[in-house]
């Protein structure tokens, strides 16, 4: 099990060791040697000409279960409405699908849901929706049956879901009691038609790295996608497509888990994850009451309040502010970041965005790497003369 | 109150920088930290310990040096630690991960709560602590950010959620996973680490764990990595000129031009 160097064919070459996107391998005494921090990615395979180096694994891959057929997007409601990640999947879903020459389906659960058509509006050829009181607040243990009973009848080949916080929570659930492989908070879908492969990639090392990960021999394959990363398409109402409305089945269920409250954060004033214009201040703002700037900056282009996590880690604004790695992904036409430098978590939550201002003294910050426009210079002074022009503007 | 919290070493990533020339990381001078989501785990684990009494236990699966890291854990005030450590665990996903740690904690038989970290800094999914729940069939909160109380064999608990923070109450043995919120970590006592330096820390293996050798490391990982690469990043900002007056006329300007006010 896991990686050997062959000593005799090993030339000490170093190849490898240029390779290691880890940095885990050495060349000792005249041969590589891997570190037990390897993560047997397979990069060093490839580059070694002597075909000294090999990944063992206890058994091959079984044969792909090939009865699995067509691909599910799983839609997200909250109170009866259905959720942006849900449109920005089927649009994916549905390329994907054409690609794959299979069928788009959808699986919506909740209480009293609106707009069920917009589903197959936005692409899917068939929704399996389940709409009753017990599954109004998202009881997690009562999503977990009912999904994974449908995923078993209807053997979907793959399986994509938001990466929110109910999607982070109850689908890796899911995964184990298939016992398949889900690749979380990808943040790119393809699908290599020939062996039927999602080809799923993601942020790993806090953004550091990007890997392509596969799920070859378990069905369905499971990933979880970063909201806002996929654009939604305008609905087409003349899509025709079916609704197949589901019982719940109440059969041994009963959720372990109870809400007993649920306290609205009412501190954000826009949503920042649906916001078109988003301002963005860092450290650099050097206190909580500077914060101030954003917010009239915000409120003259109509726009949301967002942060680094400096900031938040500084007590200057609520967490649900925070963009980023471990906050939210954003996708804005416009993202105006103040006082920000750059670190690569943050560029994690907000460099998709349509358009990137950075304001920043230092002109070596990383963010001027990512952004449109970039301004070298104190906020103190470029902010107020922003809000003074735009007012001017407007009048 | 007996509690098991899964730590996880990792590369401290804050410093992860990219060698321009090779495009690989450079690892030199990175040390090895607890996953820092985990060591808020460990720090809710002790502090239920010090309410409501009990014992608090450390386990982790990784290579031998993971050793230190639970060391740091008994000096903090967990009570015992256990290090899940086999070749034959290398190149685990989540699903063998979890697996992993659920026959661990099979094997440790008496437990109340097993508190997980959110997501690990490198693998970055936080995958493992509800696949975890499941194949213990157990119930799970997840971005848990206060424990409100445990009382009757029942938890109450806040959990983050995209729109604010739910309460939510949950029998035990359930499994949870925290956020940064949840607390402050203290920092190790001489006592503790004193007791970390003569700790007796068990290496459980694959047949320790009576483990089936077909769900463990890579053979029992259902994902494969096929290709590592560095994010591309688009060109460099056009820097705006001038003074501040006209650097802001000028990016008024562009925006207007690009319909964006
Ligand atoms: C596991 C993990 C997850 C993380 N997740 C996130 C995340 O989700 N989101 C996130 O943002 N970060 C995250 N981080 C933290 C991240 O690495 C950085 O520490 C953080 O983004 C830095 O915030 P900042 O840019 O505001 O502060 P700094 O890096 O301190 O930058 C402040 C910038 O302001 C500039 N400045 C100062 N004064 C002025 C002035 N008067 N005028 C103009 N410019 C000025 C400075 O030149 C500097 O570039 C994470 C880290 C880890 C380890
Ligand atoms: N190898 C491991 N050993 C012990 N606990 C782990 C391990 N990997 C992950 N965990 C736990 O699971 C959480 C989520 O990890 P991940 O799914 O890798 O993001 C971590 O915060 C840890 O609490």
């Amino acid at each position: 099990m896991g990686i050997r160097v062959d000593l005799d064919k090993c030339t000490g070459c170093g190849d490898c060791v240029q390779s290691c996107p880890f940095g885990v391998i050495e060349i000792v005494e005249g041969k590589a040697h891997i570190s037990e921090h390897c993560t047997l990615c397979g990069t060093c395979l490839d580059v070694c000409s002597y075909g000294a180096i090999s990944i063992e694994t206890a058994h091959e891959a079984a044969a792909t279960d090939d009865n699995h057929q067509g691909i599910w997007v799983f839609a997200e409601t909250r109170n009866g409405n259905l959720k942006s990640v849900d449109y920005e999947l089927l649009a994916r879903g549905r390329e994907l699908a054409n690609t794959l020459k299979a069928e788009l389906s959808a699986v919506c659960f909740g209480y009293q849901i609106s707009d069920v058509e917009q589903l197959i509006a936005h692409g899917a050829d068939k929704v399996y929706l389940i709409d009753d009181p017990a599954l109004a607040n998202h009881q997690e243990d009562l999503y977990l049956s009912q999904f994974t009973r449908l995923i078993k009848e209807h053997k979907p080949e793959i399986v994509i879901a938001g990466a929110t916080a109910l999607g982070r929570s109850f689908i890796p659930r899911v995964a184990a009691i298939l016992k398949t492989g889900l690749t979380a908070d990808c943040t790119d879908l393809e699908v290599d038609t020939e062996k039927r492969l999602l080809l799923q990639t993601r942020p790993t090392f806090g953004g550091n790295i990007m890997a392509t990960i596969v799920c070859q021999a378990k069905r369905p394959q499971m990933a979880t996608v970063r909201p806002r990363v996929f654009k939604k398409k305008a609905p087409d109402n003349e899509r025709m497509g079916q609704i197949i409305k589901v019982d719940f089945n109440k059969e041994g269920v009963t959720s372990r888990t109870r809400l007993l409250n649920f306290v609205e954060n009412l501190t954000e004033r826009v949503k920042i994850e649906d916001a078109d214009i988003i301002i963005s201040g860092g450290r650099g703002l050097g206190k909580a009451e500077n914060f101030h700037l954003m917010e009239e900056l915000a409120a003259v282009m109509g726009a949301a309040v967002g942060s680094s996590r400096a900031a938040v880690d500084e007590g200057w604004i609520p967490y649900s502010h925070q963009v980023g790695q471990t906050g939210k992904t954003v996708c804005p036409r416009l993202y105006i970041a103040c006082g920000i430098s750059g670190a690569v978590q943050h560029l994690a939550g907000m460099q998709t965005s349509d358009t990137i201002v950075a304001i920043n003294n230092d002109p070596n910050a990383p963010i001027f790497e990512v952004a449109t426009y970039g301004i070298v210079g104190d906020l103190f002074e470029v902010v107020p003369l922003l809000i003074e022009k735009l007012r001017d503007n407007l009048l | 109150m007996d509690i098991i919290v899964c730590l996880k070493q990792v590369p401290g990533t804050t410093q992860v920088k990219i060698d321009p020339q090779t495009n690989t990381l450079v690892r030199q001078g990175i040390k090895n930290i607890t996953n820092p989501f985990d060591t808020y785990a460990l720090e809710a684990a002790i502090r239920l310990k010090e309410q409501y009494g009990g014992k608090v236990t450390a386990i982790s699966m990784g290579p031998p040096q993971a050793d230190e890291m639970l060391r740091e854990a008994i000096s903090l005030g967990a009570d015992e630690a256990i290090l899940l450590s086999d070749r034959a665990f290398a190149g685990a996903d989540t699903l063998a991960t979890s697996y992993t740690l659920a026959r661990a904690i099979t094997k440790i038989e008496k437990y109340d709560l097993i508190i997980c970290g959110r997501q690990t800094i490198d693998g970055d999914t936080g995958q493992v602590g509800p696949e975890l729940a499941e194949m213990l069939s157990l119930p799970f909160v997840a971005y848990v950010s206060k424990i409100e109380e445990i009382n009757n064999g029942q938890m109450r608990v806040q959990r983050m959620i995209e729109e604010g923070y739910e309460v939510i109450e949950a029998p035990l043995p359930a499994v949870i996973s925290v956020v940064k919120e949840i607390n402050v970590p203290r920092l190790p006592s001489l006592r503790g680490i004193t007791r970390a330096k003569s700790a007796v820390i068990p290496a459980w293996g694959a047949k320790e764990l009576d483990a089936d050798q077909d769900r463990v490391g890579l053979a029992g990982s259902a994902t494969r990595v096929i290709k590592i690469f560095f994010p591309q990043r688009g060109k460099r900002a056009e820097i705006l000129q001038g003074s501040p007056q006209s650097q802001v006329a000028s990016l008024v300007t562009k925006l207007r031009e690009n319909g964006l006010i």
